[in-house]
């Protein structure tokens, strides 16, 4: 072969060659073995284990929270360095800069619209995936501390929301923000009240960290920009990778062990004869009982293509969800921040109304201390109830099943009932004027149905002789608030936070 | 000399509880960036011009600044529209006292809290005679409640 022919044949053959030597396996695998292959010689496949069980694959078990949840994150972050491009972090601009998005950039409106609704879907996700994870009792051992990271991405999911949320800067984020800085500051409710704000002001300091001022004003907003676009998506990134690391170390998805396998499917035949034609240094131990000699391909398939599909379909899902909502309904932008005119009624993103709810009985307890013990508490969970039967199902069982209905029943009617009360007769201050703050502080409608619910978990417990049961009343019955709460502070509450049974109802000022 | 493995352990424990103060010193050194030394902001006195503009008996909303002006037969007080729970700003309804929209706490004509969740009175704030002889109040400084000023 001349090299004038070698030279043309290697230009023509270059294609193909490219492809091969990007994709390491270079063609569609045919047998399990090029599937592992191909499943562990890529390196974005690779974050994947080789086979999965066919357990984690049903949909009726995860209900693919984790990867939509991952799914919008990807979306959001696409969108987001796409608003960058326009947005501007200055007081004086970013109203415009939003404005200008929305109504002039090309498709602006629409990648606006498609951020906001991922961000909506996420933190929706966020709360079904905690719920799932919870019931099926999956944060038990070994996968107690990847519960605990679990409760950072929550944080941080929630904080970028609250971050963004300030970032168009109308008078929605404006208020909302200026309420939620003043809540960091609300600490100062309780160290009024005992009269040592002089000496120790974690509030003031705390505001002052999030605002670097005392007001909400360009400090703040480009702390916040700071906060939104690098902070938190690198820390969240972070760590989603040590809580997907750590789904596979510890073992993969939990599943009741106590079943027998399901039985293998056709096109697995081929698992028997899995025999690597290279030997593989021992990566990792890992721990827990899953990876068994001798058991450990049972009841799973290759990675590629089972899993690939749910994950394909997740993020089909995700994109067909935010496409539709973002091209039918609009993001809200208000009238330009206005510092001597708050909005009414002033409301926080939804997931923040319960919040806001509590919020309007006792600053401190509502914004601050609640929030920090049901956080405390959910990360104390996997460490109480280590009972390692009931892995895998849901509810654990008959008994569990009964205990969430019960328990769900218990905390609705329970919150109803103080709502109905509050809403109607007022509380402390409205009977005893001169109270001091400090009893408001400690006994509000927040801390009593803390209480209530407290009550009822230790009753659980005491009937039924089990951590996981009080568990499982504890946490429904805080969802159950969560949920009432969220619809309170969202639907029921009008222009000066008064009770109205619609919004059609409020008055026009 | 045989080597001692306790002595072993100890320079290593040492070395590596040195490396971790030494990158916590860092740390904390680095971390006091984001705490601001310095407060931005308006200077938060205002200058409101000749007293005699306002009548006796008047309430005026100082939207800028954040504070009702009072005159009253006393004389002057001033007292901050931002309320102590969250950060809103009331508003005056005459006769009643002040009213926020965030939350519903209720404010007596004097400040203090009447309903609601508010944690604290209304402040009063400081009112002086600037040297050209207008009306100044400090928004920054507060005065005890009942404190009247008189030209
Ligand atoms: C940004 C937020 C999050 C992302 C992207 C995420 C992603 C995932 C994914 C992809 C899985 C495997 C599939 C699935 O279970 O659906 C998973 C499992 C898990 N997640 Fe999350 N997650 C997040 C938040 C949380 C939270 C808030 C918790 C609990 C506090 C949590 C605790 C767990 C646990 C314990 C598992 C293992 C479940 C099992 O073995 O069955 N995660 N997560
Ligand atoms: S800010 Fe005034 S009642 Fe909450």
């Amino acid at each position: 072969m001349t090299p004038a022919k070698e030279f043309l044949e290697n230009l023509k053959r270059t294609p193909q060659n490219l492809r091969e030597s990007m994709l390491r396996n270079g063609k569609a695998p045919e047998s399990d073995r090029e599937r592992s292959q191909s499943t562990f010689h890529n390196f974005f496949l690779h974050l994947q284990s080789v086979r999965v069980h066919r357990h984690s694959l049903r949909f009726g078990y995860t209900f693919g929270l984790g990867l939509i949840l991952t799914a919008s994150f990807v979306v959001l972050t696409f969108t987001g360095i796409l608003l960058m491009v326009y947005y501007k972090p200055g007081a004086e601009l970013a109203y415009d800069s939003v404005k200008d998005i929305h109504f002039v950039v090309p498709a602006g409106r629409f990648i606006r619209n498609i951020h906001r609704w991922a961000a909506h879907l996420m933190v929706l996700a966020v709360f079904l995936h905690m719920a799932r994870v919870f019931y099926t009792g999956s944060y038990k051992r070994p996968r107690e501390f990847n519960w605990v990271v679990g409760l950072g991405l929550l944080v941080f999911t929630l904080g970028l929301s609250f971050t963004g949320y300030l970032l168009p800067w109308d008078q929605l984020a404006y208020w909302a923000i200026t309420i939620g800085a003043n809540i960091a500051n609300s600490p100062r409710e309780v160290t009024d009240a005992i009269g040592i704000t002089v000496w120790f002001d974690p509030g003031r300091f705390q505001k002052q960290l999030l605002l670097g001022a005392n007001y909400v004003g360009q400090e703040a907003l480009i702390r916040f920009y700071v906060l939104h676009v690098a902070v938190l998506p690198l820390a969240l990134t972070a760590l989603m990778g040590v809580h997907f690391w750590r789904v596979r170390k510890d073992g993969g998805l939990s599943r009741d062990e106590s079943l027998p396998a399901p039985p293998a499917r056709i096109g697995d035949a081929d698992v028997a004869v899995f025999a690597p034609n290279k030997t593989y240094g021992l990566m990792a131990v890992v721990r827990g009982r899953t990876p068994e000699v001798d058991r450990a391909p049972e009841g799973t398939v290759a990675s590629w293509p089972n899993l690939m599909w749910a994950e394909m379909a997740a993020f089909l899902f995700t994109i067909a969800v935010t496409l539709v909502l973002g091209y039918f309904f609009d993001a809200p932008l208000k009238e330009m921040a206005n510092p001597a005119i708050p909005e009414n009624p002033a409301k926080a993103p939804w997931y923040f109304l319960g919040l806001q709810e509590l919020v309007s009985y006792s600053a401190f307890m509502g914004g601050v201390g609640i929030p920090t013990i049901v956080l405390v508490g959910l990360g104390l969970i996997p460490y109480l109830d280590r009972d390692p039967r009931g892995v895998g199902v849901w509810f654990g069982g008959p008994a569990g099943r009964r205990t969430f209905w019960q328990s769900l029943a218990y905390g609705l009617l329970s919150v109803l009932a103080l709502l109905v009360f509050t809403v109607n007769f007022g509380w402390l201050r409205a009977w005893f004027p001169a109270i001091p703050q400090i009893a408001i502080i400690v006994v509000n409608p927040a801390t009593v149905i803390v209480a209530l619910y407290a009550a009822w978990s230790l009753w659980v417990l005491r009937r039924t002789a089990s951590i996981r049961l009080s568990a499982v009343a504890l946490f429904t019955c805080f969802l159950a608030g969560f949920i009432v709460l969220t619809a309170m502070g969202s639907i029921f509450r009008g222009p000066n936070w008064h009770f109205y049974w619609w919004p059609s109802q409020w008055p026009t000022h | 000399m045989p080597d001692n493995p306790k002595r072993r352990d100890l320079l290593g424990l040492a070395a590596l509880w040195s490396a971790v103060a030494a990158m916590g010193t860092a740390l904390a050194g680095v971390m006091r960036l984001p705490k601001p030394a310095v407060l931005p902001g308006p200077l938060r006195i205002y200058k409101l011009g000749d007293p005699a503009q306002f009548a006796v008996g008047s309430a005026t909303r100082m939207e800028a600044g954040g504070f009702y002006l009072f005159r009253g037969e006393e004389g002057f007080h001033a007292i901050s529209s931002t309320c102590t729970h969250l950060g809103c700003v009331v508003a005056l309804n005459e006769g009643e006292g002040f009213a926020c929209p965030c939350h519903g706490s209720r404010f007596r004509t004097d400040g203090s809290v009447s309903a609601g969740p508010a944690p604290a009175a209304l402040p009063w704030l400081e009112i002086a005679l600037s040297p050209d002889g207008q009306l100044q109040v400090n928004a920054e400084t507060q005065v005890p409640k009942g404190t009247r000023f008189r030209v």
